[in-house]
C-alpha cells in the first residue's frame, strides 16, 4: 500500500498553445510542492499536516489562483476561501471572504480546531485570524499584474455579455476575453494518505475572475469543492456554480460506497456527469490508489506514490 | 402515486419542558403555512414558488429561528442565512450573513435567477439586494425579546460547559436556570432554539424543491455559517427528492445530509421512506438533527433522532399531520 499523494493547480480552458513562460514556472510551482509533500508524508506527518502545508506553498506561489496571485472581484479586491477535511474524524474547517491573511488554509484549519464551528467567514473570519494571531498583510500582497489584466480583460468582455439585472443562462458564455488564453478557472488543493489509510484534503482558492462581491463557489462548501471520509479524500476545482450543484466531492465517495466501483470509476462517473468544460478533481483513496480526471482542456496537477511513480502534468488523458 | 405533496418544519430538537401554549402556537403557524402552500398547490405554482412562498411566511412569524426571531450572534446581532434549490436542473441560491433584508429566501432565490453565482454573502450580499430592491429593515426588527433573553442564558450556560464536543445526554453543570439535561451544539435544549425553517414540496408536474431559512446557532461567532445556505447540507433538490435540514449545523454538514438522502436513493435504489430513516440511523454519527422530504411520486416524510422536531405534512389525496414529537 503506502502513502500517495496528488495536487493541483487548477482545472480550466488552458491552452495547448500555452506559453513557456507561463506554463513553466507553473510546472515548476507544482514540482516543488509535490515534493515538500512527499517529503512531509516520508517523515511521517499525518496527511492533514501534509495537505495544509502543501495548500499553503501553492497559495505562496503567485502563479496559481489562491493566496498570492488569487483573481479578482469585479471590485479589483480579493476574497478567498479554502476548506479542509480530515477523512477519519470527518472533521472540517472552511473560511470565504479572507482578505489579509496569508495562508487561508491554516485559518480554515483553526476554526475546525479552534472554535465549536465548521465555517467562519468575512469580518467574522478575519477578526479571529488576528485573535489567533495569524500572518497578516495588506490586500496588494495578493494582487499579481496577471490578474489585474485578466479582469480588465473579463470587464471588457461583460460590456459586450447580458448585464446581471436580466436572468441570464447558468452557463455563462466562453470567456473568450483572454488574450493570452491563459485558465481564468484555477483553485489549488491537495489530497493526501497515508500508510495507515488516514485521508485528508485541502483547498484553496480565490475564485472567479471578475465575481461579484461576496460570492462564495464550491471551495468551501463542503461536499462541493471538498470532502473526505473513510474512503477517499476529493479536492475539486473548476466552475463553482456546477460543482456545487453536482456535490462533486462527496459524490465521488459516495457512489464508491453506494455503487460499490473503484476509485477511478467513481471519480469519472462524477466527472462525467458535470456540464463539459466545468470541472476536475483529485482523489486517492485509503488503499493509495490516485485518480485526476477533469472534463476541461486542462488541468494543473501532479502525484506521487511510495512505490517510486510520480507524475506532473498539464494537458494528456482525461482519465488518469 | 403522484400528485402533490408538501412538508414544512421549525426546527429538531424540542425543549421537552417546552411550555403548552408555545406548542400549540407552533402547531398554529405550521399550519397556517401548510395551508398557504396547500393553497399554492391547488393554484398550480410550481414546487419553487411554493417552497418560496411558505419560507417567506416563517421568516416573516418571529416564532421560529429565522427572519423575525433568529438566534442572536454573540454580539447580539442577527446575521441571517438561506438557500433553495429548484430539483429539476438543480439550480440553486444561498446567501448568508443577511443583517437587513426581511425575506433572506428570496434573496436566495435571486441570487439563483439573477445572478451567474450561487452564492452571496455579507456585505455582498447586501448590497446585491439593495440593487435588486427587495424590502430592507433595521437589524433591530429581527431582534425579539425572547432572544435577548436566550442569548444571555446561553452566555452564562457557556461559562459553565467547557467545550462544544459534540454532547452526550449528561446533566450540565450548576446552572440552576437550565432544567433539562438535553444539550445540542453544547447548549442546553432550553436555550439552544434550533429552530431553522424549512419547506420541501413536489408539485403535480413531479418537479421537486426544497428551501431552509435560519439565524443560526444562538450565541454563534460572527461570521460563522452553518448547514442551512450550503447546498448538499441543509437543502437539497434533485429529480427525485426535496430535502430541508435541521440540527446541529455541524453534524449536518459532516455527514452532507441533504444529499445522502437523494444519493441512496439513487445509488442504493432505497424509496423515500427507507432513505430517509437509514440517513436518521446510520448517517449522523453522534450529531443530533431531523430532516424532511418529498419524493417525485408524491410522497412525504420526516425523520429526526432528537427530541422532537417541529412539523407538518400534506398530500394530494388529503392527508394532512402537523407535530412536535
Amino acid at each position: 500500500m503506502g502513502w500517495a499523494i496528488a495536487i493541483h493547480g487548477g482545472a480550466g480552458d488552458i491552452p495547448l498553445s500555452l506559453p513557456p513562460e507561463k506554463r513553466l514556472p507553473r510546472e515548476a510551482g507544482l514540482r516543488r510542492c509535490l515534493e515538500v509533500g512527499i517529503a512531509a508524508l516520508k517523515a511521517r506527518n499525518h496527511p492533514l499536516d501534509v495537505v495544509e502545508l502543501v495548500v499553503r506553498e501553492l497559495e505562496n506561489h503567485p502563479n496559481f489562483n489562491a493566496g498570492k496571485g488569487s483573481v479578482l472581484t469585479t471590485s479589483g479586491t480579493v476574497e478567498m476561501e479554502a476548506s479542509i477535511m480530515d477523512g477519519k474524524t470527518m472533521k472540517c474547517g472552511a473560511v470565504s471572504g479572507v482578505s489579509t491573511v496569508v495562508n487561508a488554509i491554516s485559518l480554515a484549519r483553526l476554526v475546525m480546531e479552534k472554535t465549536p464551528h465548521i465555517y467562519l467567514a468575512f469580518d467574522g473570519a478575519e477578526a479571529f485570524a488576528r485573535e489567533q494571531g495569524l500572518e497578516t498583510v495588506e490586500m496588494s500582497h495578493f494582487i499579481t499584474p496577471e490578474n489585474i489584466e485578466r479582469l480588465k480583460q473579463a470587464q471588457e468582455a461583460d460590456r459586450v455579455q447580458i448585464d446581471y439585472t436580466q436572468p441570464i443562462q447558468k452557463e455563462t458564455p466562453k470567456d473568450a476575453a483572454v488574450a493570452d488564453g491563459d485558465s481564468q478557472i484555477g483553485t489549488v488543493g491537495c489530497v493526501a494518505v497515508d500508510n495507515e489509510g488516514n485521508l485528508a484534503t485541502a483547498t484553496s482558492t480565490g475564485g472567479l475572475v471578475n465575481k461579484m462581491v461576496g460570492r462564495i463557489g464550491d471551495t468551501p462548501v463542503i461536499g462541493a469543492g471538498t470532502y473526505a471520509n473513510h474512503l477517499c479524500a476529493v479536492s475539486a476545482t473548476g466552475r463553482g456554480e456546477a460543482i456545487i450543484r453536482g456535490t462533486v466531492a462527496r459524490d465521488v465517495a459516495a457512489v464508491m460506497e453506494f455503487k460499490g466501483i473503484s476509485l477511478k470509476e467513481a471519480a469519472a462517473y462524477v466527472i462525467d456527469r458535470v456540464p463539459p468544460g466545468t470541472a476536475g478533481l483529485i482523489t486517492v483513496s485509503s488503499t493509495g490508489e490516485i485518480t485526476m480526471p477533469f472534463n476541461t482542456t486542462g488541468m494543473f496537477r501532479a502525484c506521487a506514490t511510495e512505490d517510486g511513480y510520480s507524475e506532473i502534468a498539464i494537458w494528456d488523458s482525461p482519465s488518469k | 402515486m403522484g400528485g402533490w405533496a408538501i412538508a414544512v418544519h421549525g426546527g429538531a430538537g424540542v425543549d421537552p419542558n417546552l411550555p403548552k401554549e408555545r406548542q400549540e402556537e407552533a402547531k398554529r403557524l405550521l399550519t397556517r403555512c401548510l395551508d398557504i402552500g396547500i393553497s399554492a398547490l391547488r393554484s398550480n405554482l410550481p414546487a419553487i414558488d411554493v417552497v418560496e412562498l411558505v419560507v417567506r411566511e416563517l421568516e416573516t412569524d418571529p416564532l421560529f429561528n429565522s427572519g423575525r426571531g433568529s438566534a442572536l450572534t454573540e454580539k447580539g446581532t442577527v446575521e441571517m442565512e438561506a438557500s433553495i434549490m429548484d430539483g429539476p436542473k438543480r439550480r440553486c441560491g444561498a446567501v448568508s450573513g443577511l443583517t437587513t433584508v426581511k425575506n433572506p429566501v428570496s434573496l436566495a432565490r435571486l441570487v439563483m435567477d439573477k445572478t451567474p453565482h450561487s452564492y452571496l454573502a455579507f456585505a455582498g450580499a447586501e448590497e446585491f439586494a439593495r440593487k435588486q430592491g427587495v424590502e430592507l429593515v433595521d437589524n433591530q426588527y429581527f431582534i425579539t425579546e425572547d432572544n435577548v433573553g436566550m442569548l444571555k442564558l446561553a452566555k452564562e450556560a457557556n461559562s459553565i460547559l467547557f467545550d462544544y464536543r459534540i454532547p452526550t445526554l449528561s446533566t450540565c453543570g450548576g446552572g440552576a436556570a437550565l432544567e433539562s439535561p438535553i444539550q445540542m451544539n453544547g447548549l442546553p435544549i432550553s436555550v439552544y432554539a434550533p429552530e431553522t425553517v424549512g419547506c420541501v414540496v413536489v408539485d403535480k408536474e413531479g418537479r421537486c424543491a426544497a428551501a431552509t431559512s435560519t439565524g443560526g446557532l444562538m450565541n454563534k461567532m460572527t461570521g460563522r455559517i452553518g448547514d442551512s445556505p450550503l447546498i448538499g447540507s441543509g437543502t437539497y433538490a434533485c429529480e427525485l427528492v426535496g430535502v430541508s435540514c435541521t440540527g446541529e449545523g455541524e453534524a449536518i454538514i459532516r455527514s452532507t445530509l441533504a444529499r445522502e438522502v437523494a444519493a441512496v436513493m439513487e445509488y442504493k435504489g432505497l424509496n423515500l421512506h427507507e432513505a430517509v430513516d437509514y440517513v436518521i440511523k446510520y448517517r449522523l454519527d453522534e450529531g443530533k438533527a431531523g430532516l424532511i422530504a418529498v419524493s417525485k411520486n408524491g410522497e412525504v416524510a420526516c425523520g429526526f433522532n432528537t427530541t422532537g422536531m417541529f412539523r407538518g405534512c400534506a398530500t394530494e389525496d388529503g392527508f394532512m399531520e402537523v407535530g412536535v414529537w
